[in-house]
């Protein structure tokens, strides 16, 4: 049996045994929570319609691997697969655009493969770092943002040659 | 604006790209089957999503945010000791730390936006030492269940969505940890100058 067969059933009914417990209406939540999840991709769709056209594209015409190759030297040195050089490119402008990345190299390596970890990975520890400094900073008045971006995009760097190094822990290449 | 840029780039690069090399017609099909992908990924990906979204929202309801809420207190202390000494700050905070461990964008962002408001009182639109870390705290993920990637794998055909979060968990705990040492490097060698 997998370790992660387990995870699922048990923290489903854990959370439901807790909850109730607690007495809280556990299946009210549950929908409520199902809506706000649905709306969230509602939201999103639009933009994975656009970006994975773009990206689509993009990979046919050979563009992506040009970039990755313009990429590989500087990557290569990190432990980061070329492959994903689109992806860390787009990641800090656009929560989407990333995902669409993303779910595009999990498509054509495989979301088992070392590249469709890693963009996994990668997608989940980071964030989109010029979004989340305009909302903060613009809603704050601060126009002097000092080193909060060097700072954030050093964050991003090292997540994503962390995503590499991790997954070649856990999984091996 | 700037997703304009990037997409109208890629498009045009795609054209160009096509036109020197010849697979036009890949590039004209691959536009229409990235659109239809794009709804295919979507409804794919949407059971897993909205189940937890569900159990997220359970965790919520029993005051699991709370419980984490009070967990890090004691780092956000540390972290942020003169946003801390105001009580009204200490929760918005530690509310938006506990949010974004759920997973709960929706909710974390305005927690945090109402931190940095107070946070940025009286500083003249020049971020402090402690702001610029609760930003950089937010623009690195702390997710604990990353339920939109787990859905983008189910999505692909992975059976077992869930099997990146230890990579996941670690790759994030380094990335908090250089932004963070890199903020404190970078205002430590300024402030000598």
């Amino acid at each position: 049996m997998n370790l992660s067969s387990l995870v699922i059933p048990v923290l489903l009914a854990g959370v439901a045994v807790y909850g109730l417990g607690k007495r809280v209406d556990v299946y009210a939540a549950l929908t409520h929570g199902a809506e706000e999840g649905l709306s969230v991709l509602l939201r999103i769709v639009p933009a994975l319609v656009g970006l994975l056209t773009a990206v689509s594209m993009f990979r046919a015409s050979g563009a992506m691997e040009w970039l990755s190759g313009l990429c590989a030297p500087a990557l290569d040195l990190l432990g980061i697969p070329p492959e994903t050089a689109p992806l860390m490119l787009v990641r800090p402008v656009s929560g989407n655009g990333a995902l669409a990345v993303a779910s595009d190299l999990m498509a054509s390596h495989g979301p088992d493969s070392y590249v469709g970890r890693v963009a996994a990975v990668m997608l989940g520890s980071t964030e989109t770092t010029f979004y989340t400094i305009a909302v903060y900073f613009g809603s704050a008045g601060i126009t002097k943002t000092r080193h909060t971006v060097p700072a954030a995009l050093a964050a991003d760097l090292t997540g994503f040659a962390a995503a590499a190094l991790a997954v070649r822990l856990f999984f091996g290449r | 604006m700037e997703m304009a840029w990037v997409w109208t780039g890629m498009v045009t690069l795609s054209l160009v790209f096509g036109l020197v090399s010849g697979n036009l017609d890949a590039v004209a099909n691959a536009a229409l089957e990235g659109a239809r992908s794009a709804i295919e990924l979507s409804l794919a990906m949407a059971g897993v999503l909205c189940l937890w979204s569900g159990v997220m929202e359970i965790m919520n309801a029993c005051g699991l945010s709370a419980g984490l809420a009070r967990l890090f207190r004691p780092v956000l202390r540390r972290l942020l000791p003169n946003a801390c000494k105001d009580p009204e700050t200490l929760a918005a905070v530690s509310a938006n730390v506990s949010a974004n461990l759920l997973g709960l964008g929706n909710a974390a962002t305005p927690l945090g936006i109402r931190a940095a408001r107070r946070m940025a009182k009286g500083c003249g639109g020049v971020a402090s030492d402690e702001l610029c870390r609760l930003v950089v705290l937010n623009t690195a993920s702390i997710q604990l269940i990353p339920a939109t990637i787990a859905s983008v794998r189910a999505a692909a055909g992975c059976e077992t969505p869930f099997d990146i979060l230890p990579a996941v968990w670690l790759a994030s705990v380094l990335s908090v940890t250089a932004g963070l040492l890199a903020a404190w490097l970078l205002s430590h060698g300024r402030a000598g100058r």
